[in-house]
């Protein structure tokens, strides 16, 4: 391998969480292989750029052109391949999130390169690449040897920590103008709407779900509550919860809802299921509240609470919040 | 229209997953395999398709001869005509797509669904794969969907919202729980399917850019510290929390 390319997001003023866990995997891998990494970075700003830097990025193209401010995945696709080629890159790292597995198989199939989606784990064998991806719902895991001489990942979301360089790089930017035609554009977003004020399980460090067990939309709010005693807390549920017209889909975690992987995953009159566990059992710590002292969640959570969550969840919240100071 | 549907071949969802003997695939013994549970919401919408617009639905799966039965389910849910490109276990996602991109060259459809992941591999690339080596625009994890005017407009999830995409035909749909709910094929339409025809291919040898090394049942040590419910037990767990896990 010759050099790696990390894919940078712009939100906001700063940068993804996701896109700083990619430079640190990209800065990791990187120094194992003794080679160089880079950034890239649509529509991005000089700020961005100095946020980039303090996680170790020395080599920045910032991509700018009119036609930008549309967003196709179609163009952006063509965006990235132009930079990797300038930069002579043959290993591009996406996040898994809903940008990253958009983007990355297409890179693969422009550069001629190997893809491996989702990974969780990435290693170094004989200057060969080894990485780890999750399958069957997370019920089995496998190891993945690429082919190819390029190379194409995305990194599940949370999983590899994003940690700041020792040595902050002295950044050089290059600006990049690319080369589009209005057939890069056969698929346009046109407009998006966002869960304003409610943060998404996607994106949230700590989960609060609930199950059957709450037994109706009305009691909720002992999960709503429990969420916000937490930074960055949101709020999930299990497929029974949804099918009951309590929650909507976009909360459900699960086989069929959100593969999630946050700090803390608190899960409430949930029996855990597998279909429920293949979206959440790869959470770093996770407590279990449940009547039944053997209801299956019990077995793969650190902490539990055997209780009737009516009892246990307010006395929880007002312990928790008197630590969080919320 | 012509509509076209990708299906692929997985176990049932609530198997216990146990590694075979060759060490990198789950050992297929007392499994029971179905249709992606993602691809039959996109039968169901081929189907709904033709039912407005008029047409044809064909289901088109890359695999081996255990795979009729995945399409016998597809015809009994009433689907036109279904193909299958028969060969060896698929060796990774480059020759199923270059496959299934074969056969849609020849038949020129003007919309293909495809399922958001096939839950055995997770590999969660088959839309963009497609759509790159077509040159078409593909649209993935879409919740809603109008195809109207030469053109379809998708609702598709996001991290904290939806985005809206327009998309010319011919375009690539994959399909998101939600988008509707499948029908299930009744008695005689299952009865009916068993000797309607398959149109089997030869596969066209693709050279893998990956390989599976090894497969392993991933054991997470979790604490498995469980309480009662007395004040005192969740002080404990608080404190577990805080200074054990330090998650608060
Ligand atoms: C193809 C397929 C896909 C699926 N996808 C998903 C998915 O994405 N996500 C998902 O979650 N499920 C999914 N399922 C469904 C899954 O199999 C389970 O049915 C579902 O997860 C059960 O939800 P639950 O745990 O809330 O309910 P239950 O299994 O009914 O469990 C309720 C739990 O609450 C406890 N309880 C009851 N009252 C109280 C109380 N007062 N205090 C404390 N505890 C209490 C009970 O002891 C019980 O353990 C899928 C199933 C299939 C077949
Ligand atoms: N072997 C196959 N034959 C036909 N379609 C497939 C096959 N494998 C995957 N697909 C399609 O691609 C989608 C996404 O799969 P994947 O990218 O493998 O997770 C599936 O939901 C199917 O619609």
């Amino acid at each position: 391998m010759k050099k790696i390319l990390a894919y940078l997001e712009p939100q906001k003023e700063t940068l993804k969480r996701t896109s700083l866990e990619v430079i640190s995997a990209a800065r990791d891998l990187a120094g194992k292989l003794g080679i160089p990494f880079s950034g890239v970075l649509i529509n991005g700003t000089p700020e961005q750029a100095a946020i980039a830097a303090e996680y170790g990025l020395a080599e920045l193209t910032i991509v700018n052109h009119d036609q930008l401010s549309k967003y196709s995945y179609t163009a952006y696709a063509k965006c990235i391949e132009q930079v990797a080629k300038a930069e002579g890159a043959d290993c591009i790292i996406f996040s898994a999130n809903a940008t990253g597995l958009d983007l990355a198989p297409r890179m693969s199939v422009k550069l001629g390169a190997g893809y491996v989606g989702d990974c969780v784990g990435i290693d170094v064998q004989d200057a060969d690449l080894l990485v780890k991806k999750p399958v069957y719902a997370g019920k089995a895991q496998v190891s993945v040897k690429f082919y190819s001489d390029s190379k194409v990942l995305s990194l599940r979301p949370n999983v590899f920590t994003a940690t700041k360089s020792d040595s902050p790089a002295t950044l050089n930017i290059k600006q990049f103008t690319p080369e589009l035609s209005d057939s890069d554009f056969k698929a346009l977003v046109v407009s998006v709407a966002k869960n304003e004020g409610k943060l998404d399980v996607l994106e949230a460090d700590v989960i609060v779900s609930g199950g059957r067990g709450i037994k109706g939309a009305e009691n909720y709010n002992l999960i709503e509550n429990l969420a916000g005693a937490f930074a960055g807390g949101a709020v999930g549920a299990s497929r029974a919860v949804v099918d009951s017209g309590w929650r909507p889909h976009s909360e459900q975690v699960g086989q069929t809802g959100k593969t999630v992987s946050p700090s803390l995953y608190v899960a409430c009159g949930i029996s855990g299921a597998v279909q429920h566990l293949a979206g959440m059992s790869t959470s770093k710590v996770i407590l279990a509240i449940n009547k039944d002292k053997d209801a299956p969640i019990f077995k793969l959570a650190d902490y539990g609470i055997v209780g009737d969550l009516f009892n246990v969840l307010p006395v929880l919240t007002d312990k928790i919040k008197k630590v969080t100071g919320r | 229209m012509n509509i076209l549907v990708c299906v692929s071949r997985v176990p049932d969802t609530a198997t216990k997953v146990i590694v075979g003997p060759d060490g990198k695939t789950i050992d297929p013994k007392g499994i029971k395999y179905i249709v992606n549970p993602y691809d039959e919401l996109g039968i169901e919408e081929g189907l709904r398709l033709k039912e407005k617009n008029g047409g044809t639905v064909t289901v088109i799966t890359v695999g081996t001869a255990l795979s009729t039965d995945i399409l016998r389910t597809a015809l009994a849910m009433g689907v036109d005509k279904v193909v299958l490109v028969k060969g060896e276990e698929p060796s990774d996602s480059y020759y199923v797509a270059t496959n299934l991109a074969n056969y849609i060259k020849e038949l020129n459809p003007d919309i293909i669904f495809l399922g958001r992941q096939s839950v055995d591999y997770d590999s969660l690339q088959m839309p963009s794969l497609l759509g790159e080596m077509l040159d078409i625009p593909s649209v993935s994890v879409v919740s809603k969907l109008t195809v109207e005017g030469g053109k379809a407009v998708a609702e598709r999830d996001i991290e904290g919202g939806k985005e809206i995409v327009e998309a010319s035909l011919p375009c690539i749909i994959s399909c998101q729980k939600g988008l509707n709910d499948p029908r299930y094929p009744k008695l005689p339409d299952i009865m009916k399917a068993k000797s309607k025809p398959i149109d089997e291919r030869e596969p066209v040898s693709v050279e893998a850019k990956t390989t599976v090394l090894s497969m392993s049942i991933p054991s997470k040590q979790r604490q498995n510290k469980v309480v009662g419910d007395t004040e005192a037990d969740i002080d404990e767990i608080v404190k577990l929390l805080h200074e054990e896990a330090k998650v608060i």
